[in-house]
């Protein structure tokens, strides 16, 4: 094999491609700017969208109750919400949005309290619905505060101290290091992500030196040249991997930088991380992905690269046109997001079998890696049967660009 | 020099079965010469040109070609063809300079050979103005030039055309005749394959009547005329073709 024709075969395909705006578009410019504007755009606009109905006072009723005024009178002063006069239809109220949630009380609340009865209060809200899940939540925060008073109350009042009912306090806390709450939040969606940046990023270049030189007419030019088949099928598929792996890294790189500019934003930037913008919620706690795992990562994506871009390859170079290339390829993209998705699933753990299943075991394996894990035997199985499965692709790529009825099927 | 030898080529195809696209075919081209292999469309001149050049492989016999055969050594036969065919088209995106050098490339050519070649050859074929233009705003007679210097720019032993002359106006089809002898004047051997008789008259030194896969009749145009008792190449060719198909 001439190397010399290799380079020059994807030296050519490089340039050729630099040229293409529509592989451009495809390979740089959507996973550079459109996948992270997209991705952030829409998680800005939800954490927004979320922080200002959490701003919002919850607008909530008491319905019933009417022995009991106090009830309101605590409701209002904390001032937490905003009530409004009980009026009749309240679910049609909830419903349409008028109000977040109401609090159900019987009529002689206070008197049955009184008499030592145990009335119940209900809470009603609409499930989904942001705003009066967050009313909902407050408002249940305020009943279990008022419920403690009166038990805080009738205990003083018969003398017993607090810690009759509450005989310890009980406290959660996080004993998971950031990396480990990263691994455990982010491990299922980075493999997802890569898994999905790696194919469609190969798919328009695969598409373009294979279906698309046979409708331009050029593929027999080529094969007129002293180049042996085997160093053309190289050359192509060299440009179809730094396809996948460019459009992977370039998106990979905009996002965290973005997410670090965004995590900067929201945090003051001494924790801004990768996986700081959104993973953290509400809580203030920014969980990070463990820098050693994302290497382990990039190391086993590229097998996974390898596989792709020749399977890609070897489709695409089996259709007589670009259309006909893209209808073989789109549907695929399903197959392969199935193993990423079973992957973030919960309680499927890496195991021997898994290991051999391929993507399967990246997105499993990612999991573990970015959580800080590594079962090194359960890695070197994926890392060599992946690589085992690129190698075949690539030599059925070879064998196909070696069949006259695949390469002239015009 | 080019020798046929018992050629064949089939064709599996799940509706119409299996296909003989070339059957038996033996021929000769010596250095110097221009062999026109002359047919209908159909008839298995291109799939002959194509096992000749090594974009196919026989199903049955050989070739050899500037001493290799095309069934062991098909990239040493490469390297001692040009190919030229209407299908083989330019790449779009790249310059008429970087199309040629790109083949340079592949031919083995060191860089300063390569720009040398070029620059000969662009002045050559009159290329001076367009050489710098992306392939896809080239019109066809700049495009069928571009494909020439790419087929000249290892200086081959051995020119295979098809039909070259497929859809070009008069000027440029004039051309690209001219460029056919100049390709024997230089000693090279030529193979020069169509469907129009007057092109044959005009530049083949011997010929060659395909049909149905089948070489019926080779020989100079005055052995064929001789043969037929007809003295313009259209009568000589219907004959042919109408005697091999009433047999």
């Amino acid at each position: 094999m001439n190397g010399r024709n290799v380079f020059a075969v994807f030296a050519k395909e490089l340039k050729d491609a630099l040229r293409d705006r529509r592989t451009l578009f495809s390979t740089l410019i959507i996973p550079t700017f459109v996948i992270p504007l997209l991705s952030f755009g829409t998680l800005g606009l939800g954490s927004k969208m979320v922080a200002k109905a959490r701003d919002q006072k919850p607008v909530v009723m008491i319905v019933g109750g009417d022995d009991a005024p106090q009830v309101a009178a605590s409701l209002a002063k904390l001032g937490r919400f905003e009530i409004v006069p009980p009026r009749a239809g309240h679910e049609q109220l909830i419903a349409d949005k008028v109000v977040g949630a109401v609090l159900l009380l019987p009529a002689d609340f206070a008197a049955a309290l009184r008499l030592g009865e145990v009335p119940r209060a209900t809470i009603l809200h609409y499930e989904g619905e942001l705003r009066s899940g967050f009313a909902a939540d407050e408002l249940e925060r305020f009943v279990r505060e008022f419920r403690e008073q009166q038990i805080a109350a009738t205990l003083e009042a018969k003398g017993l101290p607090l810690r009759t009912v509450r005989p310890f306090e009980l406290a959660r806390r996080n004993v998971a290091p950031p990396e480990k709450v990263g691994g455990n939040l982010l491990g299922g969606f980075v493999p997802y992500l890569i898994i999905v940046l790696c194919f469609t990023g190969a798919m328009y270049p695969a598409i373009d030196v294979t279906a698309g030189e046979k409708e331009r007419g050029t593929m027999e030019t080529l094969l007129c040249s002293p180049a042996a088949r085997v160093e053309i099928v190289l050359g192509k598929f060299l440009l179809v991997l730094t396809g996948s792996l460019t459009s992977m890294a370039l998106s990979l790189g905009s996002m965290g930088a973005t997410a670090m500019v965004t995590g900067a934003l929201m945090h003051g930037g001494a924790e801004a991380t990768v996986a700081g913008a959104g993973a953290g919620g509400g809580s203030g706690y920014v969980p990070m992905i463990a820098p050693l795992g994302l290497l382990g990562v990039l190391a086993l994506v590229l097998p996974v690269a390898v596989l792709f871009s020749a399977l890609e390859f070897t489709i695409a170079l089996f259709a007589r046109s670009t259309k006909e290339a893209q209808s073989y390829l789109g549907p695929l993209m399903l197959v392969v997001l199935m193993p990423a998705i079973v992957g973030m699933l919960p309680g499927i753990d890496l195991n021997t079998t898994l290991a051999f299943v391929p993507l399967l075991n990246l997105s499993l394996a990612c999991k573990e890696m970015l959580s800080g894990v590594w079962h090194w035997p359960y890695l070197a199985i994926i890392f060599f049967s992946t690589c085992l499965y690129a190698a075949g692709a690539l030599a059925l790529a070879v064998r196909m660009f070696n069949r006259e009825d695949v390469i002239f099927r015009t | 020099m080019i020798e046929a030898r018992h050629l064949s080529k089939t064709f599996a195809d799940r509706k119409r079965g299996t296909i003989h696209a070339v059957q038996d075919v033996s021929f000769q081209v010596e250095p110097g010469q221009i062999y026109g292999l002359l047919g209908a469309n159909g008839a298995g001149k291109t799939t002959t040109l194509r096992l000749l050049a090594t974009l196919l492989r026989p199903s049955s016999g050989t070739a050899v070609i500037g001493g290799h055969d095309v069934g062991t050594a098909p990239e040493a036969v490469r390297r001692q063809v040009g190919f030229l065919a209407a299908s083989t088209a330019l790449y779009g995106r790249l310059t008429a300079r970087e199309m040629i050098a790109y083949f340079g490339r592949l031919h083995g050519l060191a860089e300063p050979e390569i720009a040398q070649r070029t620059t000969r050859l662009a002045a050559e074929l009159e290329m001076d103005d367009f050489l710098d233009r992306r392939c896809d705003s080239l019109s066809t007679g700049m495009k069928q030039k571009t494909s020439i210097a790419r087929t000249l720019i290892h200086d081959p032993a051995v020119m295979i055309f098809d039909e070259p002359t497929l859809g070009l106006d008069v000027m440029a089809a004039r051309a690209v005749l001219r460029f056919v002898r100049d390709c024997r004047a230089r000693g090279k051997t030529v193979i020069y394959s169509t469907h129009v008789m007057s092109e044959v008259e005009k530049v083949c030194d011997r010929v060659g009547i395909i049909h149905g896969g089948r070489l019926l009749a080779e020989g100079t145009l005055a052995e064929l005329a001789a043969r037929t008792g007809q003295r313009d190449m259209e009568e000589i060719f219907v004959q042919l073709v109408t005697a091999e198909v009433a047999a």
